[in-house]
């Protein structure tokens, strides 16, 4: 008799119920699988009508984010306990709007995401004669750590601003920002800033610090945000007093 | 040009009022409020503390430190209030009573610390 | 009861969730934010104890007297603690999480978090040994 694993999952299903439920489910234990493999033995054994996303089963592709007994994991990378007696709870992220069971719905994110422009700006470019722009190591190492974002969206299931302020960026949106603004062939902070430093930008973070908390990838959105209020506050009172000297 | 936005500039006072009070607010409130009480320490007298306020920098060092510190407490104690209790519809009365009751009590200590009444009676 | 009147075929209906009033209750880790955050109201109150100070000293030797014996009562002694131990939370706390705003470079070599707390800690060392010390012998 195999060791069992109890499951009580999330489930919403509107075009038959409108309330969303639990449903309880059972599979068996093995140490070496993770939460998206019980998910997928659910699938594959018991119900096929579970509907959860995931693609890479490592980590990497940031689609298999859910609540495991209400923290935001991937559920990729997130080990079955052994010998619980409690049954482990799968809810999808919190504060965005689920479309069926586990799937939430990540457009909100994805706007957000586009507006802080992630991506190398140039206001001069160069012709490609004069080769790839180099970069040292020490210059690499300002922005390395807020690279490895890989858009999985825990941080914002964290962040209670952001579920209590759906206007608010939010902490991978700004720490992708960031992620450019260090990087020393960027040339686009200035066109970012009107955007970060908003009332919805920077400035609705009250560091509660739980984005860092919960980022499977440790970039540490947290921090990325309070330096820019820093970079922000000092731009602004720059401007103060030197109106016109301000860029 | 864009028009300054007032969030960083709060931010700077809320910053300011936060660093000066976690630096002095504890050894003040010990020296002063809560080791003598206790009995742990005498407590400074008369002529002591009134030569040490007779300094305008200490007066203006105390002023400053009262008026961030208090726009401190305000800006968090708003935020606290918004997401503690969502009342973000009640947003200009808290920030009146917040940033008001800031500006009343910076008030206050600049009448305590500038004003002269303390010496007549020495 | 296959579906109900409020579905349109193919049509997705969100499921949207409200954050309760209470969210900072539901986890440890959102108790101990608003904790740090309501240190806010005890850093007012040691304003308004320390402003309260001054005003007794400005009417005088008695009247200081008279505030520094009402200071040793019980319950304003018990209300002072619990402010100053508030205030305490707003240091720790404030230093603690210093190192994640500023970034501080020397030269090339990013200074490691735990120097840039350890420097904060520091410096609120020597200055409450130095204003305990001036306020204590009258400079």
């Amino acid at each position: 008799m195999p060791e069992l694993v109890n499951l009580e999952v999330f489930r919403y299903s509107p075009e038959h119920t409108p309330e969303p439920r639990f449903q309880k489910f059972q599979v068996p234990y093995n140490k070496e699988w993770v939460v998206l493999d019980a998910l997928n033995y659910i699938k594959d054994r018991t119900d096929g009508s579970l509907s959860f996303r995931w693609s890479c089963r490592m980590g990497i592709c940031g689609s298999c984010g859910v609540l495991i007994n209400g923290e935001p994991k991937l559920s990729c990378a997130t080990f079955l306990p052994s010998k619980s007696s409690k049954p482990i709870r799968i809810e999808p992220l919190r504060h965005f709007p689920v479309i069926r069971d586990l799937i939430v719905h990540i457009g909100d994110f994805m706007t957000k995401l586009k507006k802080v422009k992630p991506w190398i700006i140039r206001t001069n470019e160069s012709p490609l004669s004069e080769g790839e722009f180099l970069q040292t190591p020490d210059e690499m190492e300002r922005y390395h750590q807020f690279s490895h974002c890989i858009n999985c969206m825990l941080c914002y299931a964290a962040c209670p601003i952001y579920g209590l302020d759906p206007l608010f960026a939010g902490p991978a949106a700004i720490a992708l920002a960031q992620r450019y603004n260090n990087d020393s062939r960027d040339q686009g902070a200035a066109r970012r800033m009107p955007i970060l430093s908003s009332h919805d930008g920077i400035w609705a973070c009250t560091f509660v610090g739980e984005c860092t908390q919960v980022c499977p990838k440790h970039v540490d959105p947290a921090a990325a945000i309070q330096q820019y209020k820093l970079t922000a506050a000092l731009h602004s009172l720059k401007s103060v007093i030197a109106p016109r000297g301000a860029a | 040009m864009r028009r300054t936005p007032i969030e960083p500039i709060l931010w700077s006072l809320f910053s300011a009022g936060g660093m000066l009070s976690a630096l002095f607010i504890p050894v003040l409130l010990f020296i002063l409020v809560l080791a003598p009480a206790l009995g742990w320490l005498p407590a400074p007298g008369y002529a002591q503390l009134t030569s040490l306020l007779s300094h305008p920098l200490a007066r203006l060092f105390l002023i400053a430190l009262c008026a961030l510190a208090l726009v401190h407490a305000a800006h968090r104690f708003r935020y606290t209030l918004y997401d503690g209790l969502q009342i973000k519809h009640l947003n200009e009365l808290v920030n009146i009573l917040c940033y008001g009751g800031a500006l009343a009590g910076s008030v206050w200590a600049i009448f305590l610390l500038f004003t002269r009444v303390a010496e007549p009676r020495l | 009861m296959t579906s109900h009147s409020g579905y349109t075929l193919h049509h997705p209906q969100w499921l949207r969730r409200r954050v309760s009033t209470w969210w900072w209750l539901s986890r440890w880790r959102y108790f101990k934010f608003i904790l740090r955050e309501i240190t806010s109201v005890f850093v007012a109150a040691a304003v308004v104890l320390l402003l309260l100070y001054v005003a007794a000293l400005r009417r005088g030797p008695d009247a200081l007297i008279a505030f520094q014996s009402w200071l040793s009562r019980p319950p304003i002694l018990a209300a002072s603690a619990v402010v100053f131990f508030f205030t305490l939370i707003h240091s720790i706390t404030w230093f603690n999480l210093a190192p994640k705003a500023m970034k501080v470079r020397l030269g090339n070599i990013p200074v490691p978090p735990a120097l840039i707390a350890a420097g904060h800690y520091f410096a609120w060392l020597v200055i409450s040994l130095a204003l305990a010390w001036i306020i204590l012998t009258g400079g």
